[in-house]
């Protein structure tokens, strides 16, 4: 282990990250610190009107009528109280969600393209690394490091809201560890989030090889060319469609082309098709079927996920090329 | 002259010989882009324990050829560095060869902490000691970021981490450009007093050519992407003179056919001679050894024109 942590692809890994650290980490701790200060407010908010409107509360959230209904409480009432912690732990994985789709995204299109801007490429370029190594360091940070980022602040925000609303119980007199802390099945949703990393690392490959090419490739701009081709080409096929000519299924173009080489990157972004094809009900309060591990498994199955995988590392072959043979620096 | 610098100019000639003391062997080295020819079949050999200065005008191909050399860029003809094949070897290459390229290469993100902490992590013949020991002697702090740095900062700090790889070839590509006198000194001075050695080599391409040639052991110049000249300074001053000439003597200087005449103060002329004969140079005028950059020009006469 000790041997791996020095071996120099770790520093590869560490370098990635103490670059983009901004993104990978403070981005989603400020989301989620974003969250928490909302449910402060709230909380707030809740006491003040309370106090101005003269409500008592104390029918509702007194101390022994609470412990009272949850000895009274149905199988069906603490099935409903679960499902709330889970809705917050889904909560900040959402959030940490966006984020990390946004800031990988952008941290793709620069992951070869800003140093050969600033031209520290050739400060980099002195050091006995090969090309092949520092694109896949780049891989693996998005794919991976990004990803495990923002599942340890999902946990923390969660925590950290729990944390909030016990101490909130508490100024009310009220235990919190039977409502909101002997409950796992937070905890267990959290670890299958934490399961669907690899299986979103292999889904998203064909956008991280798009957005590495170009941001290998291209002089200036990669944004435009990773972005405006692909959509200057779905509109140019949507157009040859409606003169009546030959063109390409346009939701094929959209959805399997466009749609895999640009937000692939997207968390869980696979449950669509495969709660499509295996009519998982999104709507009916299934949502936690959706992310089942035998769906994880049934995505392996998908021939999209390996037909993407398998273009997207042809476009890390070719981001790799790119970098090695690319010297107007 | 400062004292290291004399222990250079005192080291015996050691020209460019067969088998392992050849760092870095062209021949034909050729490389065009689209409508430019950048190098045009150099030939240049630069031996082992040289301290050698590629020196040319603007568009001569001096960084085209660093870059072949680096295996940063394609190229046509045979070319190896330590007996490596740059475009195919280029992470091996890198174990022994290092380079500053341009000022101001460093991430700007980075803090000298991170920056050694990487470079100690990827290079095998990194000396994390020695690099401190060279940082000590700045004003650099381990948590300060390459962007709060100004440009002579981050050439002391890239200059340190360079110096502290134990590499046989340093090929440094215009280092102090922008750096003021202070830092243009202290860099030079640094790398003969703390870095170059016996068993190191110093490819240096630079516009300052003063400061650098008295540091030089071997000139290589460089023009449309051929060698106009090379040879060791020994040699240098053997072969050319360089001449004051009073205005009486004028049409009998230019009888013995110098490659370079330019007026001086007082009505005389200096004149530039490629292997003429010393005794009758003498019998013009004050014979010296021209500088580095007077030669350069003399040789590159007609280069813009």
């Amino acid at each position: 282990m000790n041997a791996i942590l020095k071996s120099p692809f770790a520093w590869l890994l560490k370098r990635e990250y103490w670059e983009s650290r901004r993104g990978f980490l403070w981005a989603q701790v400020t989301a989620a610190g974003v969250i928490l200060g909302i449910t402060i407010l709230g909380i707030i908010a809740g006491e003040v009107f309370r106090a101005r409107m003269g409500v008592n509360m104390s029918v509702h959230m007194g101390a022994a009528n609470l412990s009272e209904m949850l000895r009274s409480a149905s199988a069906h009432d603490i099935g409903q109280l679960v499902k709330a912690l889970d809705a917050t732990m889904l909560l900040f994985a959402f959030i940490t969600g966006v984020v990390q789709f946004f800031v990988v995204f952008f941290y793709l299109l620069g992951a070869l393209y800003d140093d050969r801007r600033d031209r520290s490429i050739l400060f980099w370029k002195s050091l006995p690394v090969s090309d092949t190594s520092t694109v896949l360091s780049k891989v693996i940070a998005a794919i991976f490091i990004a990803p495990v980022i923002a599942m340890l602040v999902t946990l923390a925000g969660y925590i950290g809201a729990q944390i909030i609303v016990s101490g909130w119980f508490l100024a009310h007199g009220v235990n919190p560890f039977g409502l909101l802390w002997a409950h796992t099945e937070p905890f267990a949703l959290w670890v299958h989030l934490l399961a669907m990393i690899p299986v979103d690392a292999v889904w998203a490959l064909p956008t991280v090889g798009w957005l590495l090419m170009w941001s290998a490739a291209v002089r200036s701009k990669p944004f435009l060319w990773a972005v405006v081709i692909p959509i200057v080409a779905g509109v140019l096929n949507f157009w040859v469609g409606l003169l009546g000519l030959p063109n390409i299924d346009t939701r094929f173009f959209w959805g399997d082309l466009v749609g895999r080489a640009l937000l692939s990157v997207v968390p869980a972004s696979w449950i669509a098709p495969d709660a499509i094809s295996h009519g998982v009900n999104f709507i009916d309060g299934d949502q936690l079927g959706a992310i089942s591990y035998g769906s994880m498994g049934r995505a392996f199955a998908m021939p999209e996920m390996w037909i993407g995988a398998a273009v997207g590392i042809a476009l890390i072959a070719a981001a790799i090329w790119f970098r090695r043979w690319r010297d107007e620096a | 002259m400062n004292a290291a610098a004399e222990a250079i100019a005192e080291r015996p000639a050691t020209p460019p010989a067969a088998g392992s003391e050849i760092v870095v062997h062209a021949r034909g080295l050729t490389k065009r882009y689209k409508n430019a020819v950048a190098l045009d079949g150099a030939d240049f050999e630069v031996g082992n324990g040289r301290i050698v200065g590629l020196i040319g005008p603007n568009g001569a191909g001096k960084t085209t050829a660093l870059k072949a050399i680096l295996g940063l860029t394609d190229f046509e003809g045979d070319l190896k560095v330590l007996g490596m094949d740059p475009r195919r070897e280029r992470p091996q290459l890198m174990r022994e060869v290092c380079f500053i390229a341009d000022v101001a290469t460093l991430p700007r993100w980075i803090r000298v902490h991170e920056a050694i902490d990487f470079v100690a992590g990827v290079h095998p013949r990194f000396d994390r000691a020695k690099c401190e020991r060279f940082l000590s002697r700045t004003k650099l702090h381990a948590n300060q970021k390459v962007r709060e740095m100004s440009k002579g900062m981050i050439v002391q700090l890239h200059l340190a981490i360079v110096m502290a790889i134990d590499a046989r070839l340093l090929v440094l590509d215009e280092p102090t450009l922008g750096l003021d006198i202070l830092y243009r000194k202290q860099f030079y001075q640094s790398l003969l007093e703390d870095y170059f050695d016996e068993n190191k080599t110093i490819l240096i391409t630079t516009h300052q050519v003063e400061e650098v040639e008295h540091i030089l052991t071997d000139l290589l110049f460089i023009r449309d992407g051929k060698v106009a000249l090379g040879a060791t300074m020994e040699e240098m001053g053997a072969r050319f003179a360089e001449v004051l000439v009073n205005a009486d003597k004028i049409e009998a200087a230019r009888a013995l056919k110098p490659i370079d005449e330019r007026a001086a103060v007082f009505g005389k002329s200096i004149f530039v001679y490629d292997s003429a004969d010393p005794e009758r140079l003498a019998q013009l005028g004050e014979v010296k050894r021209p500088s580095v950059s007077d030669l350069f020009v003399a040789i590159m006469k007609g280069t813009y024109a």
